[in-house]
């Protein structure tokens, strides 16, 4: 038996049906076609599916989809404003902060709900704030060191 | 000011922009039109014989397309080995026997993953079981079952490597010892599981996207196991979530994918799961060594002895190279003047053992780094001035092995030296172990026997002045396409933006081996290199005439100025100079072309970069937890071309080979895994990362483009030798068998404190 679930994604309000049992990260992925968010461990152990769901990091495939109804999702494709990259963005590029590529959607979103809720972390803060996100390729320091650029206020946000 | 324009800078990867995004498309988010979804069916059982199998029930599931076994394969066996068909040993799709709990035996295609999944379930098959071994030790035996028929005493390789006069040498020397090491195995954990999506159509040509570390390979061996002309394949290689040595070898995933695909005539999406991953695809090759090293009283090293027994698992794999490789890095990066190994692979019904990061060589630096500093103590010398007395030098002939021409070893020992003097007087339970470490700049083996060149490439300059090059080369997150597209960019005298780069898919590009052995920078940039040369060349000829140059004046290309290079002020633009040589062909387009294959350069690689590691651990004695502080590198790779990629390395293997020396094990009973999940395996996450510094040293490497060699697998060396060593300096415990977790530095504690009582 399916279930009405609306939501918004990335500003965009969204009105579908769908089995109870589904899971965020399918909804937005198979359902809505936003792959950008990815899938590595089913057991919310790598935070590759990492999204902002109603301000909080959570790993969507650990949510069943209509956990979400009547809440905002933003996920990786709704972080640059058009072709506007978003702060954290251009740090990770400047930084190097991502290799494979295939964490760096999880890694962001952890990064920007850590800095939504405390723009001045330590460093210490830092790594608690992307524990969550495993990371084979870098070996976090980059990433440390992005994040770092971000909160010094080296990368603005275009008003 | 540097003499290059392009490489050394700091610049924006050219995938970044698509993967900050989220843009980037991965073999992982493909989806085609009438697409079905695959699933595996795999051996719970690590040794049977397989009865029979009905796949009726699942066949009549609705939602399912296709059921596939053994049956439906011609039954050929293959392995990356293809020149030795005795080490082709893998069917994927088991005919007869199952030799480890996951071995695949059936596949099924459906409407979506869920009902391919319930098929399985539906599959009967009916095992006999037979006696299984999972110890090499064991599996030697003449009683332990045969794996594999026909192979003697489960030995699937030997390998034996000698120079100088070993027995003799050591009645020379004034002190020998003799150790035994284990070292572990290791998963690879890419965060993109092997997954493939592959599409045969009524055209009877076969498309496959794959998440893989060579599309070559892949399109060689699929042709081979499924009867298809190799250019009837294309495989494509879309943004890869990483590899580390776990993708290069044809996979369940392509080949069930491929088989089903064929029988339908729909395009078969197959995606490991995250369980299948950690216990069905390859894994880090587990290692026992016994050492015999001796030496002069002086500490000058006389002769090492080795024999390693490798625990091969149930096929070959690429552990036949691993098994090989360690034994040659066993001797680095000293001058031992005598040198004997003797190697053994032994198959085991555990899951195959094969190549990781490192490739044997992170296996044999803990071991000799372990030692090396186990002999420097017993004879009262400094750790880094045995190995000043012992490393290798520049122009160095390792006996019948292997020309080593640049190498700064002595260098990076002098850096790592100032670095721990720097550190001063540490307080209790903490320490500083050192790790010097050599590794190749890809292999100059043909054991898949082809005639291609080992890479190549094409440049193709457009009417605008656009470069497309198209290289076989696959970035698996390495960064082989900004590295490459930088070289092309230098050598053809433009900007990092003018170059497109097409790679991996072997449709469009010349075949490359692909990105395992750390070869791409080197072996690839010199393909790349040629090509954008030549490319220029067809440029240079029109520019000259038309300045009406004296012929002895050379002429170059270098930021988009196409000038004489001895007055650069004459000159003319680059895009001017595209369109009249165009033009001027009749339009004909500029293409350029470029290979390379190492020639006389010995057997083993065409060059060696090396470096030395400092780890600092703090020990709490009374748990035997340890924290890792501090990894601090000296390192060469000759020159820089794209130091943002280089940090990437330098820093993602501390994390890896940290992990490998401080927390990542298998174990594994009755050759079952029983850490199959990210939650249960344990990696090195943000809050254990330790603080990396890198301390660059330069060299320049006559064999490499524009002077670079590799700086990718040589960096996961160190690590696990140093941190053992830390230990050792800060609590005076040294654990001989990896991972060197706080319940053995515990139990060595507390061993030692009874000793002392």
């Amino acid at each position: 038996m399916k279930k009405e679930l609306r939501f918004t994604v990335n500003g965009q309000p969204y009105e579908l049906y769908i089995k109870p049992k589904t899971i965020l990260v399918e909804v937005l992925r198979a359902h809505l076609g936003l792959t950008g968010t990815k899938r590595g461990c089913d057991s919310s152990s790598c935070g590759a599916c990492t999204v902002i769901l109603n301000g909080m990091a959570v790993k969507s495939c650990s949510v069943l989809a209509l956990q979400a109804n009547g809440g905002e999702v933003l996920t990786v494709e709704g972080l640059a404003k058009g072709n506007e990259l978003h702060p954290l963005q251009k740090a990770f590029l400047d930084h190097g902060a991502f290799q494979c590529g295939f964490c760096t959607s999880g890694m962001l979103m952890s990064s920007k709900a850590l800095l939504d809720e405390n723009p001045n972390p330590t460093k210490e803060q830092i790594k608690e704030g992307i524990d969550g996100n495993i990371c084979r390729c870098t070996g976090y320091n980059s990433i440390i060191r992005a994040l770092t650029g971000v909160v010094k206020g080296e990368y603005k946000e275009e008003k | 000011m540097s003499k290059y324009s392009v490489i050394g800078k700091r610049v924006h990867r050219v995938d970044g922009p698509e993967k900050v995004t989220g843009s980037a498309k991965y073999t992982f988010d493909i989806v085609l039109h009438n697409m079905l979804y695959g699933k595996i069916l795999r051996s719970p059982y690590p040794h049977a014989r397989i009865v029979n199998i009905d796949t009726s029930q699942a066949e009549r599931l609705i939602g399912v397309k296709a059921v596939v076994t053994g049956k439906d394969t011609l039954g050929r066996k293959q392995s990356t080995w293809r020149r030795f068909p005795e080490l082709c040993d893998e069917e994927i799709l088991c005919r007869t026997k199952v030799r480890y709990i996951g071995d695949p035996v059936a596949a099924v295609a459906a409407i979506d993953e869920d009902t391919a999944e319930e098929a399985l379930d539906l599959i009967e098959v009916e095992y006999e079981l037979l006696p299984a071994v999972f110890d090499p030790m064991e599996a030697i035996k003449e009683e332990a079952p045969q794996i594999h028929e026909g192979v003697e005493l489960n030995i699937n390789v030997t390998r034996h490597i000698e120079w100088g006069d070993v027995d003799e040498a050591f009645k020379q020397c004034d002190y020998i010892r003799e150790d035994h090491f284990k070292c572990s195995s290791q998963a690879h954990v890419c965060m993109e599981t092997h997954c493939a999506v592959a599409s045969f159509g009524y055209d009877s040509k076969l498309t496959i996207w794959t998440s893989t570390q060579s599309s070559y390979y892949i399109q060689a061996l699929v042709a081979d196991m499924l009867g298809l002309r190799e250019g009837d394949v294309r495989v494509i290689k879309p943004h890869t979530g990483g590899g580390f040595g776990s993708k290069f070898e044809l996979d369940s995933a392509q080949f069930c994918a491929s088989l089903l695909s064929m029988k339908l005539c729909q395009p078969v999406k197959i995606v490991l799961s995250r369980e299948e991953e950690f216990t069905a695809t390859k894994r880090r090759t587990p290692m026992y060594y016994s050492v015999k090293l001796g030496a002069k009283k002086d500490g000058t090293m006389l002769a090492k002895e080795v024999r390693v027994i490798t625990e091969g698992g149930a096929y070959t794999g690429m552990g036949a190279t691993a098994l090989y490789l360690t034994g040659f890095f066993s001797s680095f990066p000293y001058k031992y003047p005598n040198y004997r190994y003797d190697g053994y692979r032994a198959y085991t019904n555990t899951a195959p053992a094969s190549a990781m990061r490192g490739f044997g060589a992170p296996q044999s630096t803990f071991v000799g780094e372990s030692q090396i500093d186990m002999l420097a103590e017993d004879l009262g010398i400094d750790p880094i001035e045995i190995r000043r007395k012992n490393g290798m030098t520049p122009d160095y002939e390792v006996p019948g092995q292997a020309h080593i021409q640049s190498c700064g070893l002595h260098q990076c020992l002098d850096k790592i030296d100032e670095h721990i003097k720097e550190r001063g007087e540490l307080p209790p339970n903490r320490g500083i172990g050192v790790s010097a470490y050599g590794f190749m700049s890809g292999g100059i083996f043909n054991w898949f026997d082809t005639p291609y060149a080992f890479s190549a490439a094409i440049v193709r300059i457009n009417i605008d002045g656009k470069v497309d090059l198209f290289t076989g080369a696959c970035d698996i997150g390495q960064g082989s396409d900004t590295t490459l597209s930088m070289i092309c960019a230098e050598e053809l005298g433009v900007h990092l933006d003018d170059i497109r780069i097409h790679a991996a898919d072997t449709g469009i590009c010349p075949a490359d081996l692909g990105a395992w052995g750390s070869r791409e920078t080197l072996m690839n940039g010199n393909a790349v290199k040629m090509a954008a040369a030549d490319a220029k060349r067809q440029l240079l000829e029109f520019a000259a005439a038309k300045l009406g140059a004296n012929i002895v004046y050379d002429m170059d290309i270098k930021d988009q100025w196409v000038h004489m290079v001895d007055r650069p002020e004459r000159g003319l633009s680059y895009f001017d100079i595209v369109k009249d040589t165009i033009r001027g062909r009749d339009g004909e387009t500029i293409i350029g072309r470029g290979h390379y294959t190492p020639h006389r350069k010995g057997m083993i690689s065409p060059a060696y970069s090396f470096g030395v590691q400092a780890a600092e651990v703090e020990v709490d004695t009374e748990t035997g937890k340890y924290k890792l502080i501090n990894v601090t590198t000296a390192h060469e790779s000759g020159t820089v071309i794209n130091p943002v990629g280089i940090e990437g390395q330098l820093e993602g293997a501390v994390m890896m080979a940290g992990g490998y020396g401080f927390c990542e094990d298998q174990p594994m009973d009755e050759g079952k895994i029983l850490n199959p999940s990210i939650a249960d395996y344990k990696l090195i996450r943000s809050l254990d990362m330790p603080e990396t510094k890198i301390l660059e040293v330069d060299t320049y490497e006559p064999e490499g483009p524009f002077g670079a060699k590799e700086a990718g697998e040589g960096l996961t060396n160190p690590t696990a030798g140093a941190i053992g060593n830390a230990v050792y300096k800060a609590v005076g415990v040294r654990i001989n068998d990896l991972p060197i977790t706080p319940e053995k530095v515990l139990k060595a504690l507390k061993e030692k404190k009874q000793q002392a009582e």
